[in-house]
C-alpha cells in the first residue's frame, strides 16, 4: 500500500509539470478529405447537442431558481398540453434529420472503394500487424518499438515521459503515397483486432476469416500514427500502427529497397554464426517477438504462457528438433513465426532460449539446421 | 411474549426471526431488502475493481498490474457492476416497493421470488472465484468477443455459467414482476393509474423476458465451439466470429435500457413530490417508455458499425438509433414541465434526481453523436464511449438508485436520514463524478482506444484528473453506507407520508412499512390516483 500512495503522491507533484503531455481537447482534422468531412459533422453535432443543452439546462434553471417553495410559490396544477407535446415532439424529429442527411451522404462516400489504384491488407495479429502490398509482392511484420516494449514493463524504471512516441512507435513503419487512392482491406489471424489510424478518419474491425475494405486518399505528406482498437488480449495495448506518408515517386523507391531487402534476407540458411553473436542476434528477436508473452526473465505466466526458463523443450537435447519446429509452425494460441522470420533470426532465437535464464545448454543452433526443419515432417 | 400468546398472535405484523427470516423468506419486503444490501455490497466489489483501474492509469507506464488482470478488471468490473449493481438494486425497488404502490399484499410468486435473489450470492461466488483460477478470471471484456474469450483459461466454464445463472434470476423476477402487475392491482388501480415507477418496471421486464434468453443462446454456443466442436464463431469451420456480436447485442442493447427505465421511472416518482405538482404528460411517459423499449430491439448493430455491415444496414440502424432521441427527449421536456411552476424544494432525492436530468442527458447528447455512423467510426472503442456509457450508467442508472435510497428510506426504516449529510453525499458524488468522466470524452476525442492499460504520454494529465475524481468518488460512496446505517438505527421519526408532496399509496402505510401490508385490497379514493 505504501508504494500505491507514494507514487500517488509524487504524481500529484508532478501534476503541474508534465509539460511533455498536451491538452488533447477535440478531434483533429486529419489528412484526407474524408476525415475532414468526419470533423465537420463531429462539429457540426457538438454544435448543436451544445446548443440544444444550454437551451434546456438554461429553462430548467431558471425554472430551479424562481420555482421554489422558498419564494413562496404556489404550485400550479396543469398536467399536460397537447400542443407542446406535439411540439417538441417535432423539433427534436427535424434536428435529427438535419443530422441524418449529411450523415446518410459521407457514409455512402466512405463505402466507395471503386477505382483503387493501390490496395494494402492489414493482418492483426496477437500482437502485432502484417502488411501486405497486394500490387508489389511485399510483406512488412510492424509490431511495437523496442524501446516502448522496454520501458513498458512492470516498474521497469524508465519514465515513458522520456521514450518518444511511447506505444505509438513501431519498429518497421508502413509507407504510403500521398493524393493516391489506397484500398486498405483488414482481416486478422487468431482474434479480432481493430485498425485505427485518427488522420485517415476511420477504424475497422480486422476479423479473422473475413475481410474488410476500406479506403483512403492521404493529402498531406507526414507520418500518422494509430493503435489497434478492440480488445485482442494483454497486448492489446502494445500494437502500435505507424504510417508514413510520401509522394509517389519516394514511395516506390521505398518499395523498391525493402523487396532488395529482404530478398536478401530470405536466403540466409547458409549463415554460420559464432555463439555471441547467435545469442546477441536472438536477444533482439525475443524481445520484439516473444517477450510479450514468455517474458523478459523466461518465466511466462503462470496458467497463460508457459515458462521457457528451465522447461524440457528449451533444455532437452531430445527435444530441439521439436523447439525449431514449434518456432516454426506455432501450437495453439502460439503463433507460427516460419514465415516472419529467416532461417538465421530462428537459429539464433533458438539458440538464446537454450543458454539464456540458466538454461546453459551450450546448443548452437545455426541456420542450417533451420533450413533442414522446415522441410521435415 | 409466552409461547401462549405467541401461538394465537393475529398480530398482522409478526414475522419470523434470524436465518429462517433472511434465508427462506417469501416476503416481498425482506427480499426487496436482501436484494439492496447484496446491491451495494457488489457496487463495492465492483468499485474497488475501477479503483484498480483508475489507479493503473494514474500515470504512463505499468505500475501495479499485469496486462492480463487489467484486462480482468476490465471484465469483471463491468460484469458485476451491470448484473451485480445495478440491475439487482433495481429489482431490490421493484420488490419492496411494486406492492405497495399498485396495493397488493405481497408479489404474485413469492417462493420464485426468494430463489431469484438467492441465486445471485452463487452466481457472484462463482464469477469472482474466477479470478484466483489458472490463466486468471475472464478477460476479454464484459462483452465476451469470440475468438478472445475462447482463449481464457480454466476460468470460462465458469463465466459461463454464472452469466447463465444470473439470466435465470433476472427472468424469474422479471415474471414474476409482470404476473404481480397484471394480476394483483387492488380494485381501480387501473393500468393507465399506475404509478410510472410501475409501468417501467413492467416494460423492463418484458425487456428482461425477451433478451435474456437471447444472451443465453449465445453463451451456449461459445461454450459449444469451445468443448464440443461446434463452429458457430469459428471462421475456419464454417462459422461467423460476428454472428456473437449480432447474438450480444440484440440482448445488449435492450440490456441498456433495462438498467435505465428503472431510473426513469424512480425520476417520474421524485420529481413531482418535490415540484408538488402533478407529473406532466402522464400518457406521453408510458408511450415514450414503451416506444424506447420497442425501438431498443431495433439498434443493436449500432455497437458494431465497425465490424463492416453492409452501407443500407449501417444506414438503417444509424436512423433507428437517432430515432430513439426523440421518445428520449420527450421523457426530459417532461420532467421539466413538471418542475416549470412548481413549488420545489431541494432534499438529497430531489437532488439526485435534477442530477440525472441533466447528467443523463448528456450522455444522451455523446450517445446521438455516436448514433451517427460517419463519426462513430472515429468515437468507437475510444474513451469517448467510456464517457458516453458512465454518464448514462452512473450519474445515470446509480443516481437515480440512490435517490430513490433517499426517497423511500423514511418508509423502509421508520426514520428520516440525517438531510445535512445526504445533500453532503450528492455534492460530493456529483463533483467527484463529473471529474471522473468529463475528461474521458477529451481522451477519446484526442485519440485514446479503450480497454487499454497504458497510454501515450499526451493522454497523461486528464487520466491523471480523472483518476483524482475515481477515488474521490469511491470514497464518497463510504459516506453513504453510514448514511443508511445511521438511518436504519434511529433518528426522527418519519411519518407516513415521509415527504409533503408525495403521492401514491406506499404513503398510507405506516412508516417503518408493517411486514404485511394491503392484506385485504385498498379502498381507493381519486385523491389516492393522483400522480
Amino acid at each position: 500500500m505504501k508504494s500505491i500512495f507514494q507514487k500517488i503522491i509524487v504524481g500529484l507533484v508532478l501534476l503541474p509539470f508534465t509539460a511533455l503531455a498536451d491538452w488533447g481537447l477535440n478531434l483533429t482534422r486529419g489528412a484526407t478529405t474524408i476525415s475532414n468531412e468526419i470533423y465537420d459533422l463531429h462539429m457540426l453535432s457538438l454544435w448543436i447537442v451544445t446548443i440544444i443543452g444550454i437551451v434546456v439546462f438554461g429553462i430548467m434553471f431558471w425554472s430551479i431558481f424562481h420555482h421554489r417553495k422558498s419564494k413562496g410559490v404556489k404550485p400550479a396544477t396543469f398536467s399536460h398540453s397537447t400542443t407542446v407535446e406535439v411540439i417538441w415532439t417535432i423539433i427534436p424529429l427535424a434536428i435529427i434529420i438535419s443530422l441524418a442527411v449529411p450523415a446518410t451522404s459521407l457514409l455512402i462516400k466512405m463505402h466507395d472503394t471503386s477505382e483503387a489504384q493501390i490496395t494494402l491488407k492489414a493482418t492483426g495479429y496477437q500482437w502485432k500487424w502484417k502488411y501486405d502490398y497486394l500490387d508489389e509482392d511485399l510483406t512488412i511484420y510492424s509490431a511495437l518499438d523496442e524501446k516502448s516494449s522496454e520501458a513498458s514493463q512492470r516498474d521497469s524504471g524508465i519514465n515513458p515521459m522520456e521514450v518518444d512516441n511511447y506505444l505509438l512507435d513501431v519498429d518497421n513503419l508502413i509507407v504510403l503515397p500521398i493524393n493516391t487512392k489506397i484500398r486498405i482491406l483488414t482481416t486478422a489471424n487468431d482474434v479480432i483486432h481493430a485498425w485505427w489510424v485518427p488522420a485517415l478518419g476511420w477504424k475497422r474491425d480486422a476479423i479473422p476469416g473475413f475481410i474488410n475494405d476500406n479506403w483512403a486518399v492521404i493529402e498531406k505528406p507526414g507520418i500518422y500514427r494509430g493503435q489497434c482498437a478492440e480488445i485482442c488480449g494483454k497486448g492489446h495495448g502494445y500494437m502500435p500502427i505507424v504510417v508514413k506518408a510520401v509522394p509517389m515517386d519516394e514511395y516506390k523507391i521505398w518499395v523498391a529497397e525493402m523487396k532488395a531487402e529482404q530478398e536478401a534476407k530470405k536466403n540466409t540458411s547458409g549463415m554460420v554464426l559464432t555463439m555471441e553473436e547467435l545469442m546477441t542476434k536472438g536477444e533482439t528477436v525475443y524481445k520484439a517477438q516473444c517477450l510479450m508473452c514468455h517474458q523478459a526473465n523466461g518465466q511466462g505466466l503462470k496458467g497463460a504462457f508457459p515458462a521457457l526458463a528451465g522447461s524440457p523443450m528449451a533444455t532437452e537435447p531430445a527435444q530441439r528438433l521439436g523447439h525449431i519446429k514449434q518456432i516454426l509452425n506455432g501450437k495453439g494460441i502460439m503463433p507460427a513465426y516460419g514465415e516472419q522470420l529467416s532461417d538465421v533470426e530462428i537459429a539464433a532465437v533458438t539458440t538464446y532460449e537454450r543458454n539464456a535464464w540458466g538454461n546453459d545448454t551450450g546448443d548452437i543452433v545455426q541456420a542450417k539446421e533451420v533450413a533442414e526443419a522446415r522441410t521435415k515432417k | 411474549m409466552s409461547t401462549l400468546t405467541q401461538a394465537n398472535d393475529h398480530d398482522h405484523d409478526h414475522k419470523p426471526t434470524g436465518l429462517k427470516r433472511w434465508f427462506f423468506s417469501t416476503n416481498h419486503k425482506d427480499i426487496g431488502t436482501l436484494y439492496l444490501i447484496f446491491a451495494l455490497t457488489m457496487f463495492f466489489v465492483g468499485g474497488s475493481m475501477a479503483m484498480i483501474i483508475r489507479a493503473e492509469l494514474f500515470q504512463p507506464g505499468l505500475q501495479f498490474v499485469d496486462p492480463q488482470f487489467y484486462n480482468s478488471m476490465v471484465t469483471v468490473h463491468a460484469l458485476i457492476m451491470i448484473f451485480g449493481a445495478v440491475m439487482p438494486a433495481g429489482v431490490g425497488l421493484a420488490n419492496w416497493m411494486i406492492p405497495l404502490m399498485i396495493g397488493a399484499p405481497d408479489m404474485a410468486l413469492p417462493r420464485m421470488n426468494n430463489m431469484s435473489f438467492w441465486i445471485l450470492p452463487f452466481a457472484f461466488a462463482l464469477l469472482i472465484s474466477t479470478l484466483f483460477m489458472e490463466g486468471g478470471g475472464p478477460a476479454g471484456g464484459w462483452t465476451m468477443y469470440p475468438p478472445l474469450v475462447l482463449q481464457t483459461g480454466a476460468a470460462f466454464p465458469f463465466l459461463i455459467l454464472a452469466v447463465h445463472f444470473l439470466g435465470i434470476s433476472s427472468i424469474m423476477g422479471a415474471i414474476n414482476i409482470i404476473v404481480t402487475v397484471f394480476n394483483m392491482r387492488a380494485p381501480g388501480m387501473t393500468l393507465m393509474k399506475m404509478p410510472l415507477f410501475v409501468w417501467t418496471w413492467v416494460i423492463t421486464s418484458f425487456l428482461l423476458v425477451a433478451s435474456l434468453p437471447v444472451l443465453a443462446g449465445g453463451v451456449t454456443m461459445l461454450l459449444t465451439d469451445k468443448y464440443f466442436g461446434t463452429s458457430f464463431f469459428n471462421a475456419a469451420g464454417g462459422g461467423d466470429p460476428v454472428l456473437f456480436q449480432h447474438i450480444f447485442w440484440f440482448f445488449g442493447h435492450p440490456e441498456v435500457y433495462i438498467l435505465a427505465l428503472p431510473a426513469f421511472g424512480i425520476v417520474s416518482q421524485i420529481i413531482p413530490a418535490f415540484a408538488r405538482k402533478p407529473l406532466f404528460g402522464y400518457a406521453s411517459m408510458v408511450y415514450a417508455t414503451a416506444s424506447i423499449a420497442i425501438l431498443s430491439f431495433f439498434v443493436w448493430a449500432h455497437h458494431m458499425f465497425t465490424v463492416g455491415l453492409p452501407v443500407k444496414g449501417e444506414l438503417f440502424f444509424m436512423y433507428a438509433t437517432m430515432l430513439i432521441a426523440v421518445p428520449t427527449g420527450v421523457k426530459v421536456f417532461n420532467w421539466m414541465a413538471t418542475m416549470w411552476k412548481g413549488s420545489m424544494t431541494f432534499e438529497t432525492p430531489m437532488l439526485f434526481s435534477i442530477a440525472f436530468v441533466i447528467l443523463f442527458t448528456i450522455g444522451g447528447f455523446s450517445g446521438l453523436m455516436l448514433g451517427i455512423t460517419p463519426v462513430d467510426f472515429q468515437y468507437h472503442d475510444t474513451y469517448f464511449v467510456v464517457a458516453h456509457f458512465h454518464y448514462v450508467l452512473l450519474t445515470g442508472a446509480v443516481f437515480a438508485l440512490m435517490g430513490a435510497v433517499y426517497y423511500w428510506l423514511p418508509k423502509w426504516t421508520g426514520y428520516m436520514y440525517d438531510e445535512k449529510l445526504g445533500q453532503i453525499h450528492f455534492w460530493l458524488s456529483t463533483i467527484t463524478a463529473n471529474i471522473l468522466f468529463f475528461p474521458q470524452h477529451f481522451l477519446g476525442l484526442a485519440g485514446m482506444p479503450r480497454r487499454i492499460p497504458d497510454y501515450n504520454v499526451q493522454f497523461a494529465d486528464f487520466n491523471m484528473i480523472s483518476s483524482i475524481g475515481g477515488f474521490a468518488y469511491g470514497i464518497s460512496q463510504l459516506l453513504f453506507v453510514y448514511i443508511v446505517i445511521k438511518c436504519v438505527l434511529g433518528g426522527k421519526k418519519a411519518k407516513a407520508l415521509s415527504w409533503e408532496g408525495a403521492k401514491g399509496l406506499e404513503w398510507t402505510v405506516p412508516s417503518p412499512a408493517p411486514h404485511h401490508t394491503f392484506e385485504t385490497p385498498p379502498k381507493l379514493t381519486k385523491a389516492m390516483l393522483e400522480h
